[in-house]
This record gives structure tokens, sequence and C-alpha cells, in this order.
């Protein structure tokens, strides 16, 4: 069904779609926002006339110098006809068509989000994009540029119904929030590192270390503390006037919903169960990333950037400190979240959860690979053997996991230790080269993970289902 | 004399705060020796340490949604009973009756909120490099008090007790069941055992420790309510108080050397 016969059918009252794409309401509700994006609009291009910068228009269309408020104020003017026409015309549904995000824009994208690896693919590769891109992205008018594309992006996608259930479930209305506050934050970061780094590339200190006087701290700080403190609590009062807490039916034993969803700042974990046996992702892994967090002061030797803003200064720390939460860590919550559906199948953002959806899974594990592969079984134990005669058995058969995993955790690191993280192992001595070196490949052990059994359907390196040892 | 200047005048004013308004700069820097919440400043401070762009505020918004989250949680613990027969009665009858039933909405934000700005805090923390000598051991309890605030949030999430929080939390404890040597279904179980019978059973392992059952019941709505308003937040406030204690001690706000 097409957009068009959506709405006309959604015309032709009582609806009969009992999943409305479009309703009056939405409509309306959708024009308040429109309204928020202009004034937000407006204020910038305030501040736009106010900076008082150029561009040149193209060629074709004379080639003449505009300012940058010129161009700012037509696009605000644009979001006020928009919401006005939306507040005006919201029962008139056919009359705005033109502002639902169209079908074939949700098929490609859910044909994106919609799958494990293009996900983690385009997440990824949007990091390496974004670290590669920095100096061009931290400008203001590219960051407030992505912030409109952003928010037009969530106003048009409220016209679709499925959308409108995961997105605006109180539970997950935080979590949306996150996303803009985390990418604010991320920008931020990039927009003072990079100043600093074109600073002390031409011999200066950072920004921080300038019109660094000592100043009361009443009224300095504590005015600001005073006015951040008034502020969230308002937001909370709002907040919590505007949303009811969730609360569902009254607990049963016995009738598990489905999907069962960890609380959202677990998700990430519970992501990574698909991946690993509940042993190392519930609890290992979770061990590791306190610990190996706890670690990072005393294995980060490099002296450099404490206490002001710089990327140049520590690229090694920040990537690999940023791909664990924000691809890693933020993506997956969001995958968990926002995605995951029925069956803990992946379901697109404009796709219907729907319980009988299918995939199919075949996974094989490295000693199956093994043995098939040099055409021999899989060495068993005789039938009702004990402990210490199965054994050797399960061990034989698993060999070759064992063998690939010391490789990977004790000869990989030795022969980075020689290569590529020469300068860090010498500065680092034995031991606290090991603990960093393994830190790093278990965070990689995630994705290459994710990758094998992609690429290769496989499931444990090692599978000793009779230990419930399962690598 | 205005009625102001007659209040600042009187003995009981005066006996609270020993000194004069802080209008003048003397006085600026008596108020934060004399005041004792505010004793946790320094007298003054370096300009671009308190810069909003460079703090973002973060660890501040945290530690004051501690306080919301305890305040509207003591007014919650007064209506709210952790039994089977009425925990989730209690919290219907906040969400339709109660006066001031809003008071479980702020504590659920509040929560939520906290979880994110502690986030972008240690995001913070790292990226300005924060952590380094001498911050070493702050980061450190910086971590632990990021872990107790997922643990109290994901204690807190069991005592609405409807379907959303048992199988919320069934979903995130079977993972105990899978804890090596301590979980009856964890590698390694078999290590422990006593002449040939586990000691790691369902009704002995990790999980069972942390549900007081085998599955999520009464018991580990109990639990959970101990550790959610008495055990966790008692140890978050003494590390809380370490944690800006050592922000003091490790030479204030980080700031380039």
């Amino acid at each position: 069904m097409n957009s068009l016969s959506l709405i006309t059918s959604c015309l032709t009252l009582g609806s009969t779609d009992p999943h409305p794409n479009v309703t009056p309401s939405v409509l309306y509700g959708l024009g308040w926002l429109y309204l928020i994006l202009f004034a937000m609009n407006a204020v910038w291009t305030w501040k736009s006339y106010h900076r008082g910068r150029h561009f040149r228009l193209p060629e074709f269309l004379g080639g003449m110098d505009m300012p940058n408020a010129a161009a700012w104020s037509m696009y605000s003017i644009a979001l006020l006809l928009v919401s006005v026409t939306h507040l005006t015309c919201a029962s008139v549904p056919e009359a705005l068509r033109w502002f639902v995000m169209p079908d074939f824009a949700k098929a490609a994208i859910d044909f994106v989000v919609a799958d494990a690896r293009r996900y983690f693919a385009v997440t990824t590769f949007g990091f390496i994009g974004m670290l590669l891109l920095r100096n061009w992205l931290a400008k203001p008018n590219v960051g407030w540029v992505l912030l409109n594309l952003a928010l037009l992006f969530l106003c048009v996608s409220l016209t679709d119904w499925d959308f409108r259930q995961i997105v605006g479930k109180p539970d997950n209305v935080p979590i949306v929030a996150m996303l803009f506050i985390v990418g604010f934050f991320t920008w931020l970061f990039f927009y003072r590192a990079n100043e600093n780094d074109r600073r002390a590339a031409q011999g200066q200190g950072p920004v921080e270390a300038e019109n660094n006087e000592k100043v009361l701290t009443w009224p300095d700080l504590v005015y600001t503390e005073m006015i951040c403190m008034i502020a969230v609590t308002a937001l909370l009062i709002l907040w919590g006037i505007a949303l009811q807490a969730p609360l569902e039916e009254p607990a049963s034993a016995v009738k598990t919903p489905n999907p069962s969803k960890a609380p959202w700042y677990f998700l990430g974990l519970q992501e990574m169960l698909v991946y690993f046996d509940p042993w190392l992702a519930g609890v290992v892994f979770p061990s590791v990333i306190i610990g190996g967090m706890m670690a990072i002061p005393y294995i980060d030797f490099n002296k450099l950037g404490n206490g002001y803003y710089t990327f140049n200064q520590r690229k090694f720390a920040i990537t690999a400190f940023m791909f664990g939460f924000l691809p890693l860590w933020i993506g997956m919550i969001t995958l968990g979240t926002f995605l995951r559906g029925p069956n803990w199948n992946i379901f697109g953002i404009y796709e219907y959860w729907d319980v009988h959806k299918l995939e199919a899974l075949n996974n094989v594990s490295l000693s199956e690979y093994f043995w098939y592969g040099i055409g021999q079984p899989l060495p068993m134990a005789p039938a009702g053997a004990n402990f210490w005669t199965q054994a050797p058995y399960i061990l034989l058969r698993e060999f070759v996991g064992f063998v690939a995993i010391g490789i990977y955790l004790g000869v990989l690191p030795m022969v980075m230790a020689m290569t590529v993280f020469k300068k860090f192992f010498l500065r680092m001595g034995f031991l606290r080269y090991m603990v960093f070196s393994n830190l790093v490949l278990m965070m990689a052990a995630l994705p290459i993970t994710m990758v094998l059994r992609w690429a290769a359907n496989l499931k444990y390196f090692i599978k000793i289902p009779e230990w419930f040892f399962n690598v | 004399m205005s009625v102001g200047d007659y209040i600042r005048d009187s003995q009981i004013w005066k006996s609270v705060f020993r000194h004069p308004a802080p209008y003048d700069r003397r006085n600026r820097v008596v108020v934060m020796l004399t005041n004792f919440f505010l004793h946790l400043h320094p007298v003054s401070i370096k300009q671009q340490g308190i810069a909003l762009s460079y703090t973002w505020c973060m660890g501040g918004i945290t530690f004051f949604l501690f306080l919301v989250e305890t305040i509207t949680g003591v007014l919650l613990m007064f209506y709210y009973r952790p039994t089977l027969e009425w925990a989730f009665n209690d919290i219907l009858a906040l969400r339709d009756v109660t006066t001031l039933g809003i008071m479980r909405e702020i504590h659920r934000w509040g929560a939520h909120a906290m979880v994110i700005t502690v986030w972008l805090h240690m995001y913070r923390v790292f990226l300005t490099g924060s952590y380094k000598p001498p911050r070493e051991f702050n980061w450190v309890v910086g971590v632990i008090l990021l872990k107790l605030t997922l643990l109290l949030s994901f204690t807190g999430y069991l005592l609405p007790w409807d379907q959303l929080a048992i199988w919320a939390i069934t979903v995130g404890s079977n993972m105990a069941r899978a804890t090596p040597v301590l979980g009856h279904e964890g590698p390694g179980f078999q290590f422990l055992n006593l002449g040939g019978y586990d000691l790691i059973t369902n009704a002995s392992d990790a999980r069972f420790l942390l549900l007081g059952s085998r599955f999520v019941g009464e018991e580990t709505l109990n639990r959970f309510y101990i550790l959610h308003c008495v055990a966790i937040p008692l140890a978050a406030a003494g590390l809380i108080a370490i944690h800006f204690w050592r922000v003091r001690k490790d030479g204030g706000i980080s700031q380039p050397l």
C-alpha cells in the first residue's frame, strides 16, 4: 500500500486501518514540533546575522555574495509555513502528503538498519568517517545542519505508526534524547579539540590555559550550580507531567513477554548474548569492562592531554575509548532498544513487529569446521564414560579452538609488541603491556566474532556444552 | 529600615549566618568557609575549570539527581509496600489516586537521566584526560560509582512488580546462572563438589544469592528493595563523599598542567 492510498483510506473514516500512519492528532502534534524547529532556527538566523559571514552562490544562480543569515532565514520561514500548514490542516491529511516519509525511503532505511551486519557496518564506518572528517564536522554550521537533518528525520518518521510505537514508548523517550545529547557532546568535544590542536600546531598552549585567573566560587560557580539545579528540577517535573511512568500488567511468572528485554542500559550486554554464551556476555565481559576501565589510568602512559581537550595528542586513547562508547555501547543499546523485536529478531524502524517473522540460523563451531574439513568424525568418548575418560576426548575435539584463542590472547600481543605496538611495549613494560593488549583484544573480540558469525556462520571457537564452556 | 535589614539584624538570623550577606569580597570568601554545604568547594577557583563548555556540568547534575532520587525515594517509601500482595497495587494507586503520585514519575525519569548523565560525566573526564596523574584513583572510585548507579537503577526496576519489572530482572539475573565456578550452569561448577555432591546447584549458586530464590519471587522483591533503598545508596553516598574529597585533594577540577 503506498502512502497516498493509505492516507485516503484514513480519510474514509472511521478508518478500518488499526495502525493508521497519519491521524489528525499526530499531524497537529507535528505542527508544534515544526514550530519548535522554526524557533530554534530563528534564533540561529539571528546569531548568524550578528556573526555576519557570507557565502558565494554558485555561478548558475548568479554567483553573488549572500549573507549566511539570508539562507537561514529562508529555511526558517519554510519551517514556519510547514508548521502553520500542519496546525491548520491537521484534519485534512491529504493536504500534508508531502511531509510524510515516502515508502521507498522507509524501505531503504529499513534495508540498512534491519540487519545486524549492515547496522554494524554503518555505525562502524560512520564512526571512522566522523574521525576522518572531524575538522569539517566540528564547524558550527555543519553541526547545526546535522542537528536539523536529524530532527527533520524524526519529524517525518513520526508519521509512521510502527516508528511511533517504538520511539514513543515512555521508557524509550530518554534513549532518543540520549542519542541527541551524546551527539551534541561528541560534537562539542571535536569543536574544542580542533581549536586546541590548531593552536598546538602554531606553538600555542590550549584555550583552557588562557584567561585562567582565579575567581571567587561565590558567585561564579555557586550561581551556575543553582541555575542548573532549577533547570533540572523544572525538566523533571515537566517530563513527569508529560509522560507517565510505564506500568504494565501485574507480574506473572507464566506469561513470558516476547521480546523479554533487560533494562535499557544493559541492552548492549544482552546484544552480546547473540554472539557469546551467557558466562562470557553476562559475567566475564562486564567484569572485564569494569576492570578494564579502572585500569585505564594505569596503562595510559601518555602525559599529554591532561586537563584540556585534544585529539591529535591522544589519538589512540580517544579513538579506542570512543569506539567502545559510541558504536559498541551506545550503538548496541540503540540496536537492542529500537530494532530488536519478538524472538530477538531485528526489525526495521518502520516495520511491524510480526511475531512470526522467520530468520534462518545455521551455526557451526570451529571444531566441526576442522574435523569435518579433514574428513574425520568428531572425537567422541564412549557413551557413559566418566569425567576423566571424557576429558581427553573433549580436549582433542576442541584443540583447534584452544590453539586459536591461545594465539589470539597469548601470541598475538607478542607479535604486536614487536610491530604495531612497539612504542607502547617499550614504554609500558611487560605486565602493563599484556594487560593493555588483552583488554584491546577483548574489545576487538566482539566485532571479530560478529564478522565471523556473518561470514562463516561460526558460532563457537571452543564448544564444550558438557562443561558449559563455550567460547 | 527595610524588612530585609530587620530580618538580617535579628538574633535568629545572625545565629544561623555568622556574617553579613555575601555582597562584598570579604563575605564572599567567608560564606564559603562557614557554610557546611558550600565548604565542599574551595574559596576561589580557576575560571576555565568551571566553564560549562569544559565541564558540561554532568558530574554536578548526576549528584543533584542522586539527591532528587533520595528525596523522592524516601517519599515513595512511605507509601510503597514491597510484598507480592501490595507492590503492584501501591504503584497503581500512585499512578491513579495518590496525591503527589507524580513522585514516581520524577523518580523514574530522574533515574534514567542519572544513568545518562553519569555516562556523559565519564565521557567528559576521559576526553579531557582528567584521569591522568594525580587523579588515577579518583577515576577508579568513579567507575565504581558508575556501576553502583546502574545497580541502583537495576534493583529499582523490579519494585513496580509488573510484567516489565520481573521479566527485565529475570533476563538480567539469568546471566548470573552462568557465572564461572559459582553458577550452576557456568563452566567449572563441577570443581566445587564434596564427595561427589555438587555444592553449586540452582539453590546455592550466584543467581540464588542475587534473587534469594530459584526464580524472581517475593524473596527477590525484598532483597532488591533493601539493596535499592538502603544498601546501595549508603555505599554510593560514602563513595560520593570520597570522590568529592579526592577532587579537592588531587588539586581541584583538572586543568592544563
